[in-house]
């Protein structure tokens, strides 16, 4: 069995565990192996989604301390669980919250870790997994010798499954309620602070849409702004330049020292395409970039390049997508 | 404050990478090094925590001889001690080995430390993975990606990125942390700082000397291959007067990439 950690944030289930869950499913059906989801606390509101993405069984942790995450606390749970069920691998998305959950557990189970998987092959039989190294420069594919052992998934990558609510019969629901044996100290949240307007993270977002030098100023960014309200789960990016310059905040930075992202559409305004931008971007499944130089490298990698003034072009820009979207 | 810092040697960032033949990992001739970038964010804090409240700053690397230059920098920058933990193996992309070498280390010889600070993930391996093993090792708590540290006697507050937002976090020392950019705006080594660093010593610790144990030290993953990223094939670029750009774009996205 293998068994997939699903994270929830204000109550509702994450995007990218539905996506963990999705692909892990596809993977086991060809392994002949079953997936069972792992939720943790008491506050999920709607477990469908679950059995949407294919897991046949879900694990609820349920106890005092589990409302809020706790690395040190969620680590003893799972390792309890896992101990008791013993799953070939436990999968995680590859989130804030699974990347720092994820190597405290492999420390405690003494096994292998493979963070932020892009691809996972069968061949000949046996399980192999692709991440990207080197911010993208390369790719290392993987063989995990342990058992159990534990990977993170990249956000954005693997497609959920489509499928009608109402053809999924529920799976079945093992409630356990676990006597916490965790006394050392831990790092407890006490409050989550959100950024002024915050949209969607850029990690998290299907559309990006970014700036870099080429936006001359900060209040210029409210022209992507603008872009972004039209266009449904679109967030808004930066290049090292534009956040350096004090444009914007560095959550919004792209690249190797900012986020890795890997959305439907990268929209790319007055960003040269550096190397440390590119290891951030690259993956896009589309990228469209506007730039007035038409030698600038990030038409090396844009599907469709656009040599111009940007801000000759974003006004009639924004016009012609009111018009798309409003069709 | 007893503040330790791990810092690992990296290619330059600017640097392109070849695979070496045996597809087992990077041809490291003709690379430049650096420290990794995330990890001079937790040099500075250390050192303005240092300057804060006093105390002393130890730099440890995991890794070759080689990395004796960038714990030189560390010194350079103003820590007061380095210490190298000789590993000789190639990158594994693991993180066990690393952090069990890190925690056996810190028992044995730093058992009174306060902190312990990290980069969020090296470049190269870009596993993250490090710093939260260590701070299960050592049975403390952890806050990675952390962009706002504020220690007040025994207890922390910092600030760590989540998706969209900021998570507030209380811990109690000792602890991990580890460190994402906007923590602070890492200072330049001073010339004063790089004579001195010269004449320190940088004690070399085998890793085989730390007692690791062997469930630790055997290799958990297999490399099947490292290979370079399939090429995109080129898109095509356009030069049109603003309105009909729009239009284009509008369409390809439509049409083309079928996006909206
Ligand atoms: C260790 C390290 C880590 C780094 N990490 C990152 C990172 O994470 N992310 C990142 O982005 N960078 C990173 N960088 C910086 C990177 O090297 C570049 O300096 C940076 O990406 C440049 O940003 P830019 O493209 O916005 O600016 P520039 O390179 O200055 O490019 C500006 C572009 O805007 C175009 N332009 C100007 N005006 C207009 C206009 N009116 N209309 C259309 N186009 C216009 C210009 O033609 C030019 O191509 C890193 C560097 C180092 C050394």
């Amino acid at each position: 069995m293998w068994l997939v950690f699903i994270e929830k944030r204000e109550g509702k289930i994450k995007k990218s565990s539905l996506e963990t869950l999705a692909e892990t499913s596809r993977r086991a059906e060809e392994l002949d192996l079953e997936v069972a989801a792992v939720v943790v606390g008491s506050s999920f509101e709607n477990l469908t989604p679950l059995w949407v993405q294919g897991a046949k069984k879900t694990y609820w942790l349920k106890g005092e301390d589990l409302e809020v995450y706790s690395p040190e606390i969620y680590a003893q749970v799972l390792y309890e669980l896992i101990q008791q069920i013993k799953p070939e691998a436990v999968f995680f998305a590859g989130t804030a919250l699974g990347r720092d959950l994820a190597p405290r557990l492999a420390a405690k189970l003494r096994v292998a870790l493979v963070s932020d998987c892009t691809r996972i092959i069968i061949s000949n039989g046996s399980l192999l997994f692709v991440r990207p190294v080197y911010a993208g420069k390369a790719l290392l594919t993987l063989k995990l010798k342990t058992k159990p052992f534990l990977a993170t998934l990249r956000p954005n990558v693997f497609p959920l499954k489509e499928i009608k609510d109402e053809n999924i019969a529920p799976g079945e629901i093992i409630e356990k309620t676990i006597g916490l044996n965790y006394n050392g100290p831990v790092a407890k949240v006490v409050e989550i602070v959100r950024e002024e307007g915050a949209e969607l993270d850029v990690t998290e977002a299907e559309v990006i849409i970014s700036g870099g030098r080429g936006m001359k100023a900060a209040e210029n960014f409210n022209l992507l702004r603008e872009l972004s309200t039209l266009i449904p789960r679109s967030a808004i990016g930066a290049s090292r330049a534009a956040v350096d310059s004090g444009w914007i905040g560095h959550q919004h930075q792209v690249g190797q020292t900012g986020k890795t992202v890997c959305p439907n559409l990268y929209l790319a305004f007055g960003i040269s395409g550096s190397i440390q931008h590119l290891a951030g971007m690259s993956g896009s499944k589309v990228i469209v970039a506007v730039n007035k130089d038409p030698e600038a490298p990030i038409f090396k990698v844009a599907d469709l390049g656009v040599v111009g003034d940007l801000f000759q072009i974003i006004p009639p820009l924004k016009e012609e997508l009111r018009k798309a979207l409003a069709e | 404050m007893n503040l330790l810092v791990f810092v690992k040697r990296v290619p330059d960032t600017e640097s392109k990478i070849r695979i070496a033949p045996d597809g087992q990992g990077i041809v490291e001739e003709g690379l430049n090094f650096i420290i990794s970038p995330y990890d001079e964010y937790a040099v500075e804090e250390a050192l303005r925590l240092r300057e804060a409240k006093g105390g002393k700053v130890t730099v440890v690397c995991v890794g070759k001889e080689e990395a004796l230059l960038i714990l030189r920098k560390c010194l350079a920058m103003g820590a007061d001690e380095a210490l190298l933990i000789k590993d000789s193996a190639p990158e594994s992309f693991e993180g066990l080995r690393v952090a069990a070498a890190i925690a056996s280390l810190v028992k044995q010889r730093f058992p009174n430390f306060d902190l312990l600070l990290f980069g969020k993930q090296s470049f190269g391996a870009d596993n993250a993975q490090v710093p939260a093993m260590v701070a299960e090792l050592l049975g403390i708590p952890q806050v990675n990606v952390v962009v706002k540290l504020i220690i007040e006697g025994r207890n922390g507050v910092a600030y760590r990125e989540i998706e969209g937002a900021l998570e507030k976090v209380v811990f109690s020392l000792p602890a991990v942390i580890s460190a994402q950019k906007g923590l602070n705006e890492p200072r330049y080594e001073t010339l004063k700082g790089i004579m001195a660093a010269k004449k320190k010593e940088i004690p070399i610790i085998p890793i085989d000397e730390l007692g690791i144990s062997e469930d630790f030290l055997t290799p958990k993953m297999e490399i099947i291959k490292l290979e370079m990223p399939p090429t995109k094939k080129a898109g095509r670029i356009i030069q049109l007067p603003p309105e009909e750009a729009a239009k284009e774009i509008v369409r390809f996205l439509r049409e083309e990439a079928k996006i909206i």
